[in-house]
């Protein structure tokens, strides 16, 4: 063929209401007024942070509301240095998993504040919050986690989560 | 072949789930059906459900869901990108291999948090038609005209087909619309796409539902009366609608003829038909004769949870069949625009 | 199980970053034609097509099936649309499998395919919900943290992943189809590339790619006379858990212990890794070889690096993997698994050639999806079981 189509682009625009659900809206309703909402399980009483609404492991509903703290531990890391469009940060820096204080679950935030080479597993951590009159319904009112000077966490202490 | 039956039914459908996410609306569905089925979740012994990304604009939107489930320990556990009804055809065929004695099966669809009949320009060819954006409304219209031009029917007949669905959608708590209108009030109504009126179009939400299958003799043991899968086959059209005859549908034609539907009478059919045409044209594909009561649920015009909605119609059978107002069903199923996909599910009571 | 279930036709595309001399329905049916031409069959000879495909998001195509039924030869047959994650192409072979095993079908068409160029897959991948913080990018920054816990609980030296990756690039050299070709592949060459989810190289990583793959199965009568020799399935199994939840264990997951154990079971295998003659199985990043040789039980809980450094892995070692080069050199993402599980029965009927394992008997294929919550996988073997 003299001149073959070889690709032609459909820009693609869809829009969504999008539902975060009853466990996560609460969280987020918390979240605006700096207060980390988890939900506890009835049968196992681990406490998930953030709510999913149910323990997915044992198949029930969570709706104990229970209030961690704001400091944890990281229970492990990757220093992130790949663009990808849904990144706001700078490269590069320190995804961290991270176990609040009171949790069960560890969920996904970045580390500052710390030279990039001496993020660990261990690390002790607190939340950075946004200013008062800033902060929203949003996991971005937190706006990332420092070190909050404790010594580290035994590793025997966040094994199972790493 | 062996003897497989439905033994629980569950499902739940609003024209909009503004506060609960997937995971929270069909935990309870989830959670209904397999108590209903008397067999303990931790016995059922694999796991099958349909849904689709495009409808919660998420990838993986299938994966959160299993958090409803309850796989813990680990599953046996698959997903079909179809309608709940697929997943029911999957589950079937795990329990032929002789692998498994019983299955549960749902399907969910978030089809009320976008515009279902926009999304939907997405399942056509990517290159030559998607980039025009064809309504999915403006797809079937062209289907009916066709029906109508080839003297299958006429504008009334959509009106009567409407006007009867949503009388019996007034019994029916699931439903998102219903009516007491006569024929000649709805075409009083406006085109949204002539010859299709807004009634004529199916009323989408959002939902789900769930239905547990058992073998043999464990459906016996736990259930009065199980409503057996006597026959299930799907078929496929071509793509194109240029190369279609779109007055028939000859994949439903197929696919009823192997489920074994003309071989008794059928009391009961629910026909996953979300233009009113369409529920003409699949009764004719299935041949059904005037004696059978068809969609007294309201069908798919009256609430229509895209890729939970061909389950529920199956499921609207089999609860009739467990039920015992009903003793022989067709459950149906359809994909893609104008009735390209369709699957058969012929039900019966002992 | 009522029937028995032979690949008789095995075929892929060549993999590539780009592959823009075909379209989506091109690419299915380059694959499937060449599964058709290796089974001797033609398209009427085939009772129902199985596709599977990773999201839908990745092409922006929704439920692709219907448009591709034409290119696939379905019109008027059986289409079934499997999606499970990463393990897709897995999971679609197995479902595939389960329509001959039933006795409900003669002869199964099975396609797995996905072009990632057609859209941004990374992209596709990391859509967030809103009120969210989007803190790790693509499947990598999901994954790396996971390798990071390995290398922490094991001990292992910083470099098994290193070595893996020079290995399964090396394989690649002997695999025509293989995405990636790099002829210089060494030990420097890996550990001076970028680092890009630390603990994570580029080189360390998976490619992004296009292609497909297909199989045409049949049952026992037909299967024995077909013209090249069948690989038999011996035994299937698949498991999946929760992304997470409290306690999980997602570097060693129970659901691919479950799975391994039932697979075994099934195929009368007590020593894996002596009665395993070869295994093809999902490391889209280098550490994961390891991390599966443990949760696969070919090696106990903390030692699957010794394999690698040991050189058991190796296309001369005991147990080679990834023969094929693996996922490591070429990633369509819907049809990794289906490679994998391709991969298996072309080594058992002696279709590998510069990458066969001579004499192999009895291969795995395996895939994992989602957070290592989906595992699919297959024995096959060259004797009936």
């Amino acid at each position: 063929m003299a001149d073959p189509v070889k690709s032609i682009v459909t820009p693609i625009r869809l829009e969504y209401d999008y539902t975060p659900g009853r466990a996560t809206s609460r969280f987020l309703r918390g979240i605006a007024r700096h207060c980390i909402l988890g939900q506890e399980c009835p049968k196992c009483h681990k406490v998930y942070v953030p709510p999913r609404g149910s323990c997915p492991a044992c198949a029930v509903p969570t709706e104990r509301e229970v209030e961690v703290r704001d400091t944890g531990t990281v229970v492990t890391f990757s220093i992130i240095r790949v663009p990808s469009e849904n990144i706001h940060f700078e490269l590069p820096y320190a995804a961290i998993s991270v176990l609040l204080d009171g949790a069960g679950i560890p969920f996904f935030h970045v580390v500052q504040d710390i030279p990039l080479d001496q993020v660990r597993m261990g690390l002790r951590v607190r939340a950075r919050w946004v200013a008062t009159e800033a902060l929203a319904p949003t996991i971005a009112s937190i706006e990332c986690f420092v070190p909050s000077g404790e010594p580290d966490a035994p590793w025997e202490s966040f094994r199972e989560h790493s | 072949m062996r003897d497989v039956a439905i033994i629980s039914f569950a499902q739940s459908v609003s024209a909009r789930e503004s506060e609960r996410n997937e995971v929270e609306f069909l935990m309870p569905v989830v959670r209904e059906a397999i108590a209903a089925s008397g067999i303990e979740r931790s016995e059922i012994g694999f796991t099958c459900s349909g849904s689709s990304d495009f409808l919660q604009g998420q990838p993986f939107a299938f994966v959160m869901a299993l958090d409803a489930v309850g796989a813990w320990p680990p599953i046996r556990e698959s997903h079909v990108e179809q309608d709940g009804a697929w997943a029911l055809y999957e589950a079937w065929v795990k329990i032929q291999t002789g692998e498994v004695e019983s299955a549960l099966v749902y399907g969910f669809g978030k089809g009320a948090s976008g515009d279902l009949g926009e999304i939907l320009a997405l399942s056509l060819d990517p290159y030559c038609v998607t980039p025009l954006w064809p309504h999915a409304d403006s797809i079937a219209a062209l289907q009916a005209r066709a029906w109508i031009e080839a003297g299958r029917g006429t504008e009334r007949s959509l009106a009567e087909i409407t006007s009867r669905s949503r009388r019996a959608a007034r019994s029916n708590p699931h439903a998102i619309v219903s009516g007491d209108e006569t024929p000649d009030e709805l075409l009083a109504r406006p085109y949204v796409a002539s010859p299709l009126r807004a009634h004529d179009c199916a009323a989408n939400g959002d939902g789900a539902s769930a239905v547990v299958l058992a073998a043999g003799d464990l459906a016996r043991s736990v259930c009065s009366r199980p409503a057996w899968i006597r026959g299930i086959d799907h078929r496929v059209d071509p793509a194109s609608l240029g190369v279609r005859d779109l007055t028939r549908a000859p994949s439903a034609e197929l696919a009823g003829l192997r489920a074994g539907v003309g071989r008794d009478r059928i009391d009961v059919a629910e026909l996953y038909a979300p233009y009113a045409h369409q529920e003409a044209i699949l009764r004719q594909a299935l041949g059904l004769p005037e004696t059978t009561n068809v969609n007294p649920s309201g069908g798919a015009l009256c609430g229509h949870v895209m890729m939970s909605c061909g389950l529920q119609r199956i499921g609207e059978v089999a609860r009739r069949i467990l039920s015992g107002t009903a003793d022989r069903g067709v459950g149906h199923a359809t994909h893609g625009p104008a009735l390209q996909q369709n699957l058969v599910c012929v039900l019966e009571g002992e | 199980m009522a029937e028995l279930c032979g690949i008789v036709g095995i075929g892929q595309t060549k993999l590539a970053a780009k592959r823009v001399d075909v379209s989506m329905p091109g690419l299915v049916r380059e694959a499937a034609d060449r599964a058709l031409t290796d089974a001797g069959l033609d398209w009427r000879d085939i009772d129902a097509v199985v596709v599977g495909k990773a999201p839908d998001t990745f092409e922006g195509c929704m439920l692709p099936e219907l448009y591709l039924a034409d290119a696939l030869g379905a019109p008027g047959k059986p289409l079934l649309r499997v999606h499970t994650a990463g393990s897709v192409g897995g999971s679609t072979a197995i479902v595939a499998a389960s329509l001959i095993q039933a006795g409900i079908h003669d002869r199964v068409l099975t396609v797995a395919y996905e072009k990632q160029s057609e859209s941004n897959a990374m992209w596709g991948l990391s859509i967030s919900a809103p009120f969210g913080v989007a803190v790790v990018a693509g499947a990598g920054g999901f994954f790396a943290p996971l390798v990071r816990g390995y290398m922490r609980r094991s001990g292992a030296p910083d470099d098994v992943g290193i070595r893996v990756a020079v290995k399964d690039r090396l394989n690649a050299l002997r695999n025509p189809y293989a995405h990636l070709h790099l002829a210089d592949i060494n030990y420097q060459m890996v550990e001076q590339s970028p680092m890009l989810w630390d603990p994570i190289r580029l080189l360390e990583a998976c490619p992004s790619s296009d292609g497909a793959c297909a199989m045409v199965l049949a049952r026992e009568k037909l299967a024995k006379d077909a013209p090249t020799r069948p690989a038999w399935v011996h035994a299937t199994a698949m498991r999946s858990e929760p992304t997470m939840f409290a306690g999980r264990d997602a570097i060693n997951p129970e659901a691919g212990k479950q799975a391994a154990r039932d697979l075994y079971a099934k195929a009368g295998i007590t020593d894996p890794r002596r009665e395993i003659d070869c295994a093809e199985i999902y490391v889209p990043f280098s550490w994961f070889e390891p991390m599966w040789m443990e949760n696969l039980g070919f090696a106990p809980e903390g030692s699957g690096w010794r394999m690698t450094v040991e050189g058991a892995t190796a296309l001369d070692g005991d147990l080679p993997v990834n023969m094929s080069g693996g996922v490591l050199s070429s990633n369509p993402i819907g049809a990794s698994g289906m490679l994998r599980f391709a991969e298996a029965a072309m080594q058992v009927r002696g279709q590998a050639g510069e990458h066969q394992i001579a004499g192999a008997r009895r291969a795995l294929g395996h895939a994992y999806g989602g957070g290592s919550q989906y595992f699919s996988m297959w024995i096959v073997g060259s004797e009936k079981p």
